[in-house]
């Protein structure tokens, strides 16, 4: 089976700034992917061309099937990519069931079924008290929940998180792994972008450390974790001679 | 949860037909010609600044050249009229068809700039399009056009002898761009719009084109004030550049969705109901040497509101948008 995202060979750079260089990664269908690595590292700028935010200075990006590289991000979403924002990008002047109706919109046309999705999504992701407060008034936790329910309610197949999980408290943050593998348990495939190791580690399946703009390593999270290679990369080599 | 929310707009839809029904018993208690006169502008002001608020309010692209589209409509009636023999219902919507397309020809370059460049843009095209006007030989220049005037008559929709045709006209465009709204607000278009305006790359990452949200925006708007300027034109029975397309008109379409509210419902109406008669009626009192005052009335007014009142006077009728505001 050919896999649900990959990139090829994609470089991308910002005037003299190289912010990915080379960068082949594929995602296979149902797995949960933890993009990682230390600040600067590529990541974010990686997790915006797959978004479609802007097209990749070279090389080509794969969803489904189909070269997507020069693909709007609407349309993107409308092929099954979801996306959450780091930082949150909620429509705060309208409330939050509002703000999942737009995204339950791209599949439904007739309005009541919109609503009706909107519902269940916010059901899903524990926000159903809070359906008809306004956006701004919400908790930052509850924003970026509200990234994700609005994101899932445009039914993607691949959802893209971007630290979702950066800056909760350990309980909020536990609610939020439980959330991720509820997705997947879904038939939603993820690729989530973290900088708290000790919490994607245990969740995905498979990750993938960028560093300097190139993949540095990717496999099992327990093996990752040892490679000294990423050791080095996050502390410096001495402590990967350490290891 | 989903009941709430039908019953307010239901709410909505019987407030609105009530009122529209008062409105249209007034002229039965009030024969004074000149106060006929200011409900006549109220209910227009109302309908045009509804207009406006599609674009303006909910799309948040703000317009401060909407008087293009506005003297669009009045001229392309009153050139089909007096040069062709065109009636002016047909006029009327000619203008309305004429000032959407246009309106989108201008998104097309224009909807790529943000905020105040947008609204710069706006002003700079009507600014043109006046001097354009002013300038146009056929469309008689800045002398404008005289509709020449033969009695009573729906099908040519002028009226000597009484001004309640055209408060009947006025109430029903009034009411249709409140419906227009109304309905707009809780279908796609509606969503999109409001999606744009609060955030467009959150918007276009759910799958919203925003680019042809903005046309589609403008389109809707353009026509609607276009028709409102196809009244006017047969309301005055004379037209030149400055009395459809001068930059007063602009802002008097968007004042009053700013006073009532900017992006809701019924802050349009609220604030026409408001500020038009108060323009008159300081226009007409303090008059003569006094031209300005009543723009430094309401000019003070929107201060005041804008301080106390960021959303607008419905805020005061709405809970969480009150609580929002005293946040």
């Amino acid at each position: 089976m050919t896999a649900l995202l990959e990139t090829r060979g994609v470089w991308q750079r910002f005037g003299g700034l190289v912010a990915n260089s080379d960068v082949s990664i594929s995602v296979g269908r149902g797995e949960i992917v933890g993009l990682i690595g230390p600040n600067g590292a590529g990541k974010s700028t990686l997790f915006n061309l797959i978004a479609g935010v802007l097209p990749p200075t070279q090389g080509s990006i794969w969803f489904d099937g189909e070269d997507v590289t020069h693909m709007p991000a609407a349309e993107r979403c409308q092929r099954g990519v979801g996306r959450t924002f780091q930082v949150v990008k909620s429509f705060e002047t309208m409330t939050v069931i509002d703000n999942v109706i737009v995204g339950a919109l791209v599949r439904n046309t007739v309005m009541r079924e919109a609503r009706r999705k909107a519902h269940e999504v916010l059901e899903f992701t524990g926000l159903a008290a809070r359906a008809d407060v306004l956006a701004s008034d919400l908790v930052p936790a509850e924003k970026r929940r509200l990234e994700v329910a609005r994101a899932l309610a445009t039914e993607p197949k691949l959802l893209l998180l971007d630290e979702v999980l950066t800056g909760l408290t350990p309980t909020e943050a536990q609610t939020g792994v439980a959330l991720v593998r509820k997705v997947r348990d879904a038939g939603i495939t993820v690729l989530m972008v973290e900088h708290v190791m000790e919490i994607v580690m245990p969740l995905v399946d498979r990750a993938i450390v960028l560093d300097l703009g190139k993949v540095l390593v990717e496999g099992k999270p327990t093996e990752v974790v040892r490679d000294p290679k990423v050791i080095s990369a996050y502390l410096g080599d001495r402590h990967a001679v350490g290891a | 949860m989903d009941k709430n929310f039908a019953a307010r707009r239901r709410r909505d839809l019987i407030i609105a037909a009530v009122l529209a029904a008062l409105a249209a018993l007034a002229p039965l208690f009030i024969k004074d010609v000149y106060v006929q006169n200011i409900l006549i502008l109220t209910l227009m002001y109302a309908a045009l600044s509804q207009s406006w608020n599609i674009l303006s309010g909910y799309c948040g692209q703000i317009s401060l050249g909407h008087a293009l589209y506005f003297g669009i409509g009045a001229y392309t009636t009153e050139l089909l009229f007096t040069k062709f023999g065109v009636l002016p219902w047909f006029g009327m919507l000619a203008g309305g068809v004429i000032a959407a397309v246009i309106a989108m020809g201008l998104g097309y370059p224009f909807f790529r700039l943000r905020g105040h460049y947008f609204v710069i843009a706006t002003i700079v095209i009507a600014e043109i399009g006046l001097l354009l006007f002013q300038n146009w030989e056929w469309a008689g220049a800045a002398m404008g056009i005289t509709i020449p005037v033969r009695g009573d008559s729906w099908l040519k929709f002028q009226f000597m002898r009484s001004k309640l045709p055209y408060f009947y006209f006025a109430l029903a465009l009034c009411s249709l761009a409140w419906f227009v709204t109304w309905w707009l607000e809780d279908s796609k278009w509606g969503f999109w719009w409001r999606a744009v305006k609060d955030n467009p790359e959150a918007a276009e990452s759910l799958g919203v084109v925003v680019f042809n949200s903005k046309m589609g925006a403008a389109a809707v708007s353009a026509f609607l004030v276009a028709v409102g300027g196809a009244f006017y034109a047969q309301f005055l029975a004379y037209i030149d550049p400055e009395s459809v397309m001068g930059f007063q008109f602009s802002l008097l379409m968007a004042l009053p969705a700013v006073l009532g509210g900017i992006g809701t419902l019924w802050g349009p109406v609220l604030g026409a109901a408001i500020l038009i008669p108060m323009t008159e009626l300081t226009r007409s009192y303090i008059g003569g040497s006094g031209r300005g005052v009543d723009l430094i009335v309401y000019g003070t007014l929107i201060v005041l509101i804008s301080l106390a009142l960021p959303q607008g006077l419905v805020s005061l009728f709405s809970r969480t948008k009150a609580k929002r505001a005293t946040r």
